[in-house]
C-alpha cells in the first residue's frame, strides 16, 4: 500500500442520529460504534476508552439537547468521533470540563448520571478532545483515538 | 471467584442464562452513579447497584462489565433483562443489601482494583481546607 503512515486510510466511516430525550435508545449508537470496533478487530482496551467517551457525549446529547449526530471515522491509525447537537449550548466549557460540575436536572440524576463526570471522563479516556459551543445553538465535540498507543 | 461461587455467596436468582456460570471476574466495583461507574470502574469487574433501570446495562456494556448484581431484592423490567441478555452480560438479582452484598465479597476476598483515588474530585472537602 503506498503512502502508507502518511496517508490515512479510512477502514469504516458513517453517522448515527440522536434524539434528545430519547432515554429508550440512549446508548444505541455507541453500542453500535462498539459493534463495528469488534468486527474491525481493534485491541480491547482502545475499545473500551472509545465505547466509554462515546457513550458519554451520546447521553449528553440525549440530556441537553434536542438533537445531534454522532459521526465516526475509523483509519488505520485512529478513531476519530465527531458529535454535533442542536442544544442549549455550553457557556463556561472550563466549568463544564471541571469535575463534579453539573447542570442535570433532578430525574437525569435519578437515572445515575449527570453528576458531572461526562466532559472530564471523556478527555480521559480520549488522545485529543475539543469542544466548541454557541449558547442558543448547540455544542459540537470532536475526539480523536489513537490505535497504535501503548496500552 | 467465578459466577457460580458469587451466585452462592449472595443468595442469588440469575436473571439471565445460566451458561455463564463458570465465567471469573477479578474484581468488584458499586455504585448508584453510572457517570461513576464509567468513571472509575475497572475491566474484569462485576458491578453490584441498586439501579435497574435499562442504563445500567448500557453502562456495563461500555465499561467492559462482566456480571450486574441488583441488591435490595430490586429487579429490573424485562426490557432491561432483554438487553443484557443481547449483550451477553449476566444478571444477578440478591436480597441483601448493597452493604451486607459488598461485604460478604470482601470476606471471601474478592476486591475492586483501584484502592485510593489519587484524584478525587472533592477532595478539598474530605480535607476540610477553604
Amino acid at each position: 500500500m503506498p503512502h502508507r503512515g502518511l496517508v490515512k486510510v479510512c477502514l469504516e466511516e458513517g453517522v448515527f442520529f440522536l434524539t434528545g430525550k430519547d432515554f429508550t435508545n440512549a446508548g444505541a449508537a455507541s453500542s453500535s460504534l462498539k459493534g463495528i470496533l469488534e468486527r474491525l478487530g481493534v485491541r480491547k482496551d482502545i475499545i473500551r476508552r472509545t465505547a466509554i467517551a462515546a457513550f458519554e457525549a451520546e447521553m449528553n446529547v440525549i440530556i441537553y439537547a434536542v438533537a445531534g449526530m454522532m459521526k465516526y471515522r475509523i483509519t488505520d491509525t485512529e478513531i476519530s468521533v465527531i458529535i454535533n447537537d442542536m442544544g442549549h449550548g455550553i457557556p463556561n466549557i472550563e466549568l463544564a470540563m471541571t469535575e463534579g460540575y453539573s447542570t442535570a436536572p433532578d430525574y437525569v440524576r435519578e437515572m445515575g448520571f449527570g453528576s458531572g463526570m461526562g466532559l472530564p471522563n471523556i478527555r480521559k479516556n480520549t488522545d485529543s478532545l475539543t469542544v466548541d459551543s454557541v449558547v442558543g445553538e448547540g455544542t459540537t465535540m470532536e475526539f480523536v483515538i489513537q490505535l497504535n498507543a501503548v496500552n | 471467584m467465578n459466577l457460580g461461587e458469587i451466585l452462592n455467596i449472595l443468595d442469588a436468582d440469575i436473571l439471565t442464562c445460566a451458561s455463564s456460570l463458570q465465567k471469573t471476574v477479578e474484581s468488584a466495583y458499586c455504585a448508584d452513579l453510572m457517570s461513576d461507574v464509567l468513571s472509575f470502574s475497572t475491566t474484569k469487574s462485576l458491578l453490584i447497584t441498586g439501579l435497574t433501570n435499562v442504563q445500567v446495562i448500557r453502562t456495563a456494556e461500555m465499561a467492559a462489565i462482566e456480571l450486574i448484581i441488583f441488591v435490595q431484592g430490586k429487579r429490573p423490567d424485562l426490557r432491561t433483562i432483554n438487553l443484557a441478555i443481547e449483550k451477553n452480560i449476566p444478571l444477578f438479582a440478591t436480597g441483601l443489601s448493597m452493604f451486607e452484598a459488598c461485604g460478604r465479597l470482601y470476606e471471601r476476598g474478592l476486591r475492586s482494583q483501584v484502592h485510593i483515588y489519587s484524584q478525587s474530585p472533592f477532595g478539598s472537602c474530605r480535607t476540610g481546607a477553604s
